[in-house]
């Protein structure tokens, strides 16, 4: 039997009848207004209700709050016992009187400066973060700490040895991308056994550090949130806390010391990759393995080398931080370990990109 | 109260702006079994940390004997804390230990015990919560209740002169759990500690407390304090006396209709 709404206005009465399992139902938008107009207690005889539903529920307390309101009542009539429970169950507490929550506008001048102030704090708390950080890392260096070898050994092994893989992948082809990009136009003046020059330096100098920080940013700084806001959530740090060890000892030093003693190596092996797949490249197009060493010999400096070097020392640094603070201020929530890992991730990112742009200048302003 | 080792005075806690509870102040005297009921979220682990020291008052203070927690240097934090025992409600143990090196943590940190005295006494307290061969096994190799008897022998491994338990049978079978109730109690007998604890557990409450505290989330205060077997007959408040009868107030969509 298909579902009916009946309205007697005049005994203010509705009729509901029928299956109201049905996947379609009476519209009911006609009864609404006539229940706002007509003061006093409504009916509402289910007695005709074949099959009830959750809807049909939803309804009646949709229309008893609108009675509720001026303070009428929906009395429901004909109902089997365990409905009539429900209903009560349902009817018994009042209407939410706070307003829901306003979600402010995506864009707008307030959450803007909300956004640019957001920035700036969690710039300063890195800060402060990177400072107790590196007093930590003193006491380490000077024996008084209560770091645990094993912790620093498990640390060096995740950041180093484990993203071997990912590094080889990565950066060989970066190689090959600087090839190709920079064969197209040095082919135009029968220069292609230059392609050796650009990309050694473009490794040595940029790329390989650059593109190794991006990898460890997403792998080994993500994981590093991960793992310290889970701790977090689970108590550990308080534990820790209260047992008299400090967690930027414990927990933060080891990894920092872990991912800026592998991230140099790293980048080693990566130039020697990327060098690597730079002459796969340059080989298809006409130039003799013999030809690309003898260019990457008068090419390669120390000094690429050294560059790159610190750049991978100052990005393991800045990659550890900010995964380590986005771990230990995360909240204690599962979702809080999500937003952690983003976090890591993201602010890793635009630091590598601010430090790799503010070392290039200022190579460039020293003509290094 | 002479004898009081813990003195709460008017201590508000909030986090940032938002106040979780407000006025609360009690006493807990040496000896005592000092049970922290309330709702869920009325902020119970809160008053704990507080208590900690792993988050700070709003305003008022909390005194432990004749020292001033509240404005005491961390060295001075850390000399009470050597005396404390505590389990947290997500466990609290290292996840990257072994058991046996998570309960060797605090007498590591606190004593000057060789390393052979420190596993005899680690194999000592997880024979007292039943634990004893587990010394290798990892936080996440081992079931649930088992976590909570593991963080308790690491509470207890200083012979602590307070012991501060959230929740430490919740999420049990009926069965541990009263073994947990028992396992304190002897633990608190034999040692003569000072046990304050969070728990909803009813058997808990009044085979071994002496003491306790009723938060209560929707007025943010503390609305009654004293013995729990008297709060259930004689208190005031009907959600205390529903709280610790275990009645639901089932019957208010009836009486509301
Ligand atoms: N780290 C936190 N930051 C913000 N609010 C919190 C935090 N921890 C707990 N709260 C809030 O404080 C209130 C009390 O929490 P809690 O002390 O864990 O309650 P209980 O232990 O009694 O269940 C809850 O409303 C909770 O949402
Ligand atoms: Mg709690």
């Amino acid at each position: 039997m298909t579902p009916s709404v009946e309205i007697d206005e005049h005994q203010k009465r509705l009729r509901l009848g029928g299956d109201w399992q049905q996947p379609s139902l009476p519209d009911p938008s006609a009864v609404l207004p006539l229940l706002e107009n007509q003061a006093g207690n409504w009916q509402a005889d289910v007695t005709d209700i074949s099959a009830w539903d959750s809807r049909l529920h939803a309804l009646l307390l949709r229309l008893h709050r609108i009675l509720a309101r001026r303070g009428d009542k929906l009395e429901l009539t004909g109902a089997p016992e365990t409905q009539q429970r429900l209903f009560h169950l349902a009817t018994a507490v009042a209407p939410p009187t706070q307003a829901p929550k306003e979600t402010p506008p995506l864009l707008s001048i307030p959450a803007l400066r909300e956004g640019l102030t957001q920035v700036g704090e969690s710039f300063l708390d890195s800060l402060a973060f990177l400072g107790s950080a590196i007093q930590a890392l003193f006491r380490v260096v000077t024996g008084r700490s209560s770091m645990r070898l094993r912790e620093l050994v498990s640390s060096c092994y995740q950041s180093g040895p484990d993203a071997l893989p990912i590094i080889v992948l990565t950066s060989v082809l970066v190689g090959m991308i600087l090839a190709y990009l920079g064969a197209a136009q040095l082919q135009q003046f029968g220069a292609a056994v230059y392609v050796a020059d650009l990309v050694a330096v473009g490794m040595l100098r940029e790329m390989g550090a650059l593109m190794t920080a991006v990898v460890m940013a997403g792998r080994t700084g993500a994981a590093y949130a991960a793992q310290l806001s889970t701790m977090q959530g689970n108590e550990e740090i308080d534990a820790i806390q209260t047992l008299g060890i400090d967690p930027m000892e414990f927990l933060v030093a080891p990894r920092i010391i872990a991912l800026v003693c592998m991230m140099p190596l790293l980048v080693i092996f990566a130039d020697a990759l990327g060098i690597l797949g730079g002459a796969l490249v340059a080989g298809g197009m006409g130039v003799t393995p013999l030809q690309y060493i003898s260019q990457l010999e008068s090419v390669m400096t120390v000094t690429h080398f050294l560059v790159g070097l610190t750049k991978a020392f100052v990005f393991a640094m800045l990659i550890a931080v900010a995964g380590c603070r986005a771990g230990i201020k995360a909240g204690r929530s599962s979702a809080a370990v999500g937003q952690a890992t983003t976090d890591a991730v993201v602010t890793s990112v635009v630091y590598l990109i601010i430090a790799d742009a503010a070392i290039n200048i200022l190579c460039e302003q020293m003509s290094i | 109260m002479g004898n009081a080792v813990i003195q709460v005075r008017d201590l508000v806690m909030a986090y940032g702006e938002r106040v979780i509870q407000r006025e609360i102040s009690f006493d807990v005297n040496a000896g005592d079994i000092f049970v922290i009921m309330g709702g869920s979220g009325c902020g119970k682990s809160s008053l704990l940390k507080h208590l900690l020291g792993l988050l700070e008052p709003a305003e008022g203070s909390i005194t432990y004997g004749d020292t001033n927690f509240t404005t005491a240097d961390p060295v001075t934090r850390q000399l009470l804390r050597r005396r404390w025992g505590i389990t947290y409600q997500s466990g609290g143990l290292i996840s990257a230990m072994t058991l046996a090196e998570n309960v060797a943590l605090p007498l590591e940190q606190y004593s000057d015990y060789s390393a052979s005295e420190i596993s005899e006494i680690v194999a000592l307290k997880l024979a007292l919560v039943g634990l004893d061969g587990f010394q290798s096994y990892m936080p996440s190799e081992i079931s649930g209740g088992m976590r909570k008897r593991a963080a308790l022998a690491r509470a207890i491994a200083l012979d602590p002169d307070i012991l501060f338990f959230d929740e430490p049978s919740a999420g049990l079978d009926p069965i541990s759990s009263r073994r947990l109730d028992d396992l304190i109690l002897q633990l608190k007998e034999s040692t003569g500690a000072t046990v304050i604890m969070v728990t909803h557990e009813l058997p808990s409450i009044f085979t071994i407390a002496n003491n306790a505290i009723y938060l209560d989330a929707d007025s943010k205060r503390m609305i009654e304090t004293g013995d729990p077997n008297w709060m259930r007959e004689h208190s005031e408040h009907a959600v205390v006396q529903q709280f610790l009868r275990r009645e639901a107030d089932t019957n208010a969509a009836d009486h509301a209709s």
